[in-house]
C-alpha cells in the first residue's frame, strides 16, 4: 500500500530500497529539499551520509565503494557547480565500468533553460561520460527513473548513471507511492546473462587446443562476472600462462606459477615478450586498450585472438578478433572449459621462464644498495600485509605502475586504480569509499605527491569519519611520470613538473591525523607497523629520489619497442 | 588509422524511443566516436513511441561495425540495421531553386521533367524544382541545374525501407 510522499522522500526511499546504506555527497540550494528529508532516514539508521569536502571526492568515493564491494556506489550533489564537480569521478567510473548512481539537484522547472543561478545542463554535460542519464521534471517519473538507474548501472557492462532532479520535483508530492511495485520497460536495454553461442565457443576451444604458445589476458570483466575460479581452472587445465590488464590485477593470483603479471606500456617486460610471441591470445573481460596493446597493428602479431566480452561493441574495436565471444565471462568459461583439452606447453612455459629470469636480473629490487625507492616500499607493504591481504588504492603515475609491478595481488578486488581515465586525485577519496564499504579491511592509499594534493582536502572526511585508512605518499618532488617523459622525449626540459610541496605530516597533523616522514629503507618496516597499529588513520610520507619506471613503451609504438631498464650494474657477479 | 581506399558507404536504419534528448545522444555518439555521417533523417515509425532514423555513414568496415554496435549500446536505441546489402528502397526529397529567366526557363523545366521532378514554384527569374528520388538521381539533376545557377537548395537526406514482408526489428530480441 502506498503513502503520500514528496520527491525528496522518494529519493531516499528508493536508495534504501536498492540496498544503499551509505552515500557520499554535499548539499546545496537545488538539492536542499532532499537533504532536509534525509534527517529522518539518518535518524532511523537506514542510510549513512558521508559529507565530502568537494564533490569530486563524492564521485570517487562512490567509485571506491563500488569497486571494493561490487555494489552500486551512490553520490549526491547540488545543481551547477556541485554536479559539475562530480563529472571527473563519473568519467573515471565510466571508463572503468564501475556502477554508480549519481543524484543531482537541478534548478526548478520554471528556471530551466533560463540560465538561472547555479544552472548547468548536467544531462548534456554527463551524456558522453555516463552509461545513461535522466532529467526528471515530473515527480511521477522520479521513482521509476531511480529504479531504472540502479538496474542500468549494475547490469550488463556496469557503469555510472546520473539522475538530475529539479528542485520542484523534490518538493512535489505523490499519492500512493510504493517503490516495490514500480515497473519499468526498457525496450532498448535487455542485458542478458548468457554464454557466448555454442559454435563460437567450439571454435575458441579448437584454437586453444591447437595452440602451442597460448596466453590468456584477464581483465576486470573476470572480476565483475565473478569468474576468477573458472579463469584459474581454464589456465591450469591447459597450462596457459595468464597475463592481466591493469584493472584485471587480482583476478588471477600474481604468485601463481602460471601468472605472467601484467603487460603493456609499463607492464613486465617478460609479459610483453609473451604477448608478442603468443600464437593464440584469449582475452577475457578486457577491452584491449592502447596502454595494453601499444600500436594496435603491432600487438601480438602472430596470434589468433579469442575475445570474450559482454559488450558487443568491444569486439574488433581496437584489434582484429579471430573469434569474438559475446557473453558473460562466467557462463562462457563454464561452457568453454569442458571443450578445452588438458595440455602442458612445456617449451613455451620454459621460454617464458627464461624471459622472466632475464627481467628479474634487471630488477631494481635486486639492488641492495641505493636510496629508498617506491618498489622497495611496495614490496615491504606486501610483506607486512600478510603478503597482500589488504586493499590498495593507488593514484595515477609512476607509483601506480610500481605498485602494480611490486605488490603481487592475490585477492580479488584488492587493487583499486583509475586505469582508463588515469585520474590523478583518485586514491584518497576512493579509499574512503572502499573503507566505508569494507570496514574490516586494511585499506591503504598509495599516492604520489602530485596526485595526493589534488584531493587531499578529503583528509577532513577521513578525520570526521575516523576511518582507519592508511596513507602512503611517495614524494619525489615531481610530477614523476611526466618528468620521466620529459627525460626520455623532451631532453630533460622539466616544464611544469617540479613541485614545491608542503610538509605532508604537518598537513595530516592539522586534521588530527598522526603520521611520520620516512627517508631511509631501514625505517620503512617500523613506519608501516606503526600505521597498522594505529586505530584510526595514519599518514607516511616517503621521500624518494626521482627514478624511471621500466619498461616503457613510447606512446604509439609497439610493445616490441619497449625501453628497458638500462642493463644493470647489478648482475649477480658473485654467483657466476 | 583507416586508409582512404577501404572506405565504404553504408545506409543504416536505427529505431529509438521517442524521448527528449535521444537525438542528442545519437548525434553526440557520432561526433565523440569520430564517425562520418553523410546524412541523417529522423521521424515517426509505425509504432507509437518509437522514432526511426535513416543515416548514411562512410568509413572502414571496422567503423561500420562500431557505428552499429555503439549505437545499439545506447539505452534508448531499440534496434539498428545495416541495409546496404539488402534490397532496400531509398528516397530523398530535394527542393532546388534554379535561376531561370525567359531564355532558360523552357530548358530547366524540360530537364526537370526528364528526371521525373516537379516544378513547384515559378518566379520571374527562378523556378523551384522538387525531386523525390534515389540520392544519386538527385545528384545528377543537381549537376545539371548548377549549369543554370542554383540559387538555393535543400535536401532531406535518405530514408530507406527494406523490400520484404519482414516486420521491422524495432525491438531488441
Amino acid at each position: 500500500m502506498g503513502r503520500t510522499v514528496t520527491g525528496a522522500q522518494i529519493i531516499w526511499e528508493a536508495l534504501i530500497a536498492e540496498g544503499t546504506d551509505v552515500c557520499f555527497g554535499m548539499p546545496g540550494g537545488a538539492i536542499l529539499p532532499a537533504y532536509d528529508a534525509l534527517a529522518k532516514y539518518k535518524y532511523d539508521q537506514q542510510i549513512k551520509h558521508v559529507l565530502v569536502t568537494h564533490e569530486q571526492g563524492a564521485s570517487h568515493m562512490a567509485d571506491g565503494f563500488a569497486r571494493a564491494t561490487g555494489r552500486v556506489g551512490v553520490c549526491i550533489a547540488t545543481s551547477g557547480p556541485g554536479a559539475l564537480n562530480l563529472m571527473t569521478g563519473l568519467a573515471t567510473a565510466n571508463m572503468d565500468s564501475v556502477p554508480i548512481v549519481a543524484i543531482t539537484g537541478q534548478v526548478p522547472i520554471s528556471l530551466l533553460g533560463r540560465d538561472g543561478f547555479q544552472e548547468a545542463d548536467i544531462q548534456g554535460v554527463s551524456l558522453p561520460i555516463t552509461k545513461h542519464n535522466y532529467l526528471v521534471t515530473n515527480v511521477a517519473d522520479l521513482g521509476r527513473a531511480i529504479k531504472e538507474a540502479f538496474y542500468i548501472a549494475r547490469t550488463g557492462r556496469p557503469g555510472p548513471v546520473l539522475v538530475d532532479v529539479t528542485k520542484d520535483v523534490q518538493n512535489a508530492e505523490v499519492a500512493d507511492f510504493d517503490y516495490a511495485s514500480i515497473e519499468f520497460d526498457l525496450p532498448g536495454y535487455k542485458p542478458q546473462l548468457l554464454s557466448a553461442d555454442e559454435s563460437s565457443v567450439a571454435r575458441a576451444a579448437m584454437l586453444i587446443n591447437e595452440a602451442s604458445q597460448p596466453v590468456i589476458v584477464a581483465g576486470q570483466g573476470v572480476s565483475i562476472a565473478k569468474a576468477e575460479q573458472e579463469l584459474r581452472i581454464l589456465a591450469e587445465k591447459a597450462q596457459i600462462p595468464v597475463a592481466t590488464s591493469l584493472l584485471g590485477i587480482g583476478t588471477f593470483p600474481a604468485t601463481h606459477p602460471l601468472s605472467i603479471s601484467w603487460g603493456g606500456m609499463h607492464g613486465e617486460a617478460y609479459c610483453n615478450f609473451a604477448l608478442q610471441e603468443c600464437d593464440v591470445l584469449v582475452a577475457i573481460g578486457a577491452r584491449l586498450d592502447d596502454r595494453l596493446t601499444g600500436a594496435f597493428d603491432t600487438f601480438a602479431p602472430k596470434a589468433k585472438i579469442v575475445h570474450i566480452d559482454i559488450d558487443p561493441a568491444e569486439m574488433g574495436k581496437n584489434l582484429i578478433i579471430d573469434t569474438p565471444l559475446v557473453g558473460d565471462a562466467l557462463l562462457t568459461l563454464r561452457n568453454l572449459i569442458p571443450q578445452v583439452d588438458p595440455n602442458e606447453h612445456p617449451d613455451w612455459l620454459a621460454q617464458i621462464q627464461e624471459w622472466k629470469q632475464e627481467t628479474t636480473d634487471r630488477d631494481l629490487l635486486q639492488q641492495e644498495e641505493g636510496p629508498l625507492n617506491a618498489p622497495f616500499i611496495c614490496r615491504q607493504l606486501w610483506h607486512m600485509t600478510d603478503e597482500g591481504d589488504a586493499t590498495i588504492v593507488t593514484d595515477v603515475g609512476q607509483h601506480q605502475m610500481w605498485e602494480a609491478q611490486y605488490f603481487p595481488h592475490t585477492k580479488r578486488r584488492s587493487l583499486l586504480t583509475s586505469g582508463g581515465l588515469g585520474t590523478m586525485g583518485y586514491a584518497l577519496p576512493a579509499a574512503i569509499g572502499a573503507q566505508m564499504g569494507c570496514p574490516q579491511e586494511e585499506v591503504w592509499v598509495m599516492a604520489g605527491d602530485g596526485g595526493f594534493q589534488m584531493t587531499m582536502i578529503e583528509l577532513k572526511t577521513v578525520a570526521e569519519q575516523n576511518l582507519p585508512v592508511k596513507i602512503a605518499i611517495i614524494n619525489n618532488g615531481f610530477l614523476g611520470m611526466v618528468q620521466q617523459w620529459q627525460d626520455v622525449f623532451y631532453e630533460q626540459r622539466y616544464s611544469g613538473t617540479p613541485l614545491r610541496n608542503p610538509d605532508f605530516v604537518k598537513i595530516a597533523d592539522a586534521y588530527g591525523i598522526p603520521g611520520q616522514l620516512v627517508s631511509e629503507k631501514e625505517d620503512v618496516e617500523a613506519a608501516i607497523r606503526t600505521a597498522q597499529q594505529t586505530d584510526g588513520p595514519y599518514l607516511i610520507e616517503f621521500r624518494v629520489p626521482t627514478e624511471h619506471v621500466y619498461p616503457m613503451v613510447p606512446a604509439g609504438k609497439s610493445n616490441a619497442d619497449m625501453i628497458r631498464r638500462p642493463a644493470p650494474m647489478m648482475f649477480h657477479e658473485d654467483e657466476e | 588509422m583507416s586508409q582512404q581506399t577501404d572506405f565504404e558507404k553504408h545506409t543504416m536504419i536505427a529505431w529509438m524511443e521517442d524521448k527528449p534528448g535521444v537525438l542528442n545522444r545519437v548525434a553526440g555518439l557520432f561526433s565523440r566516436r569520430n564517425f562520418n555521417i553523410e546524412s541523417l533523417t529522423v521521424g515517426h515509425s509505425e509504432q507509437p513511441g518509437i522514432s526511426r532514423m535513416t543515416f548514411v555513414a562512410t568509413g572502414t568496415p571496422r567503423d561500420m561495425r562500431q557505428i552499429k554496435t555503439q549505437l545499439f549500446k545506447l539505452i534508448n536505441v531499440t534496434a539498428v540495421e545495416d541495409v546496404t546489402d539488402r534490397p532496400a528502397i531509398q528516397r530523398e526529397l530535394a527542393l532546388i531553386k534554379v535561376h531561370a529567366d525567359s531564355n532558360t526557363r523552357q530548358e530547366v523545366v524540360q530537364l526537370a521533367e526528364l528526371h521525373q521532378a516537379e516544378i513547384v514554384d515559378v518566379n520571374i527569374d527562378s523556378v523551384v524544382v522538387q525531386m523525390v528520388a534515389r540520392p544519386e538521381k538527385v545528384d545528377s539533376l543537381l549537376t545539371l541545374m548548377e549549369h543554370f545557377g542554383v540559387v538555393e537548395m535543400v535536401r532531406t537526406g535518405s530514408v530507406a525501407m527494406v523490400r520484404s514482408e519482414k516486420t521491422p526489428p524495432a525491438y531488441k530480441q
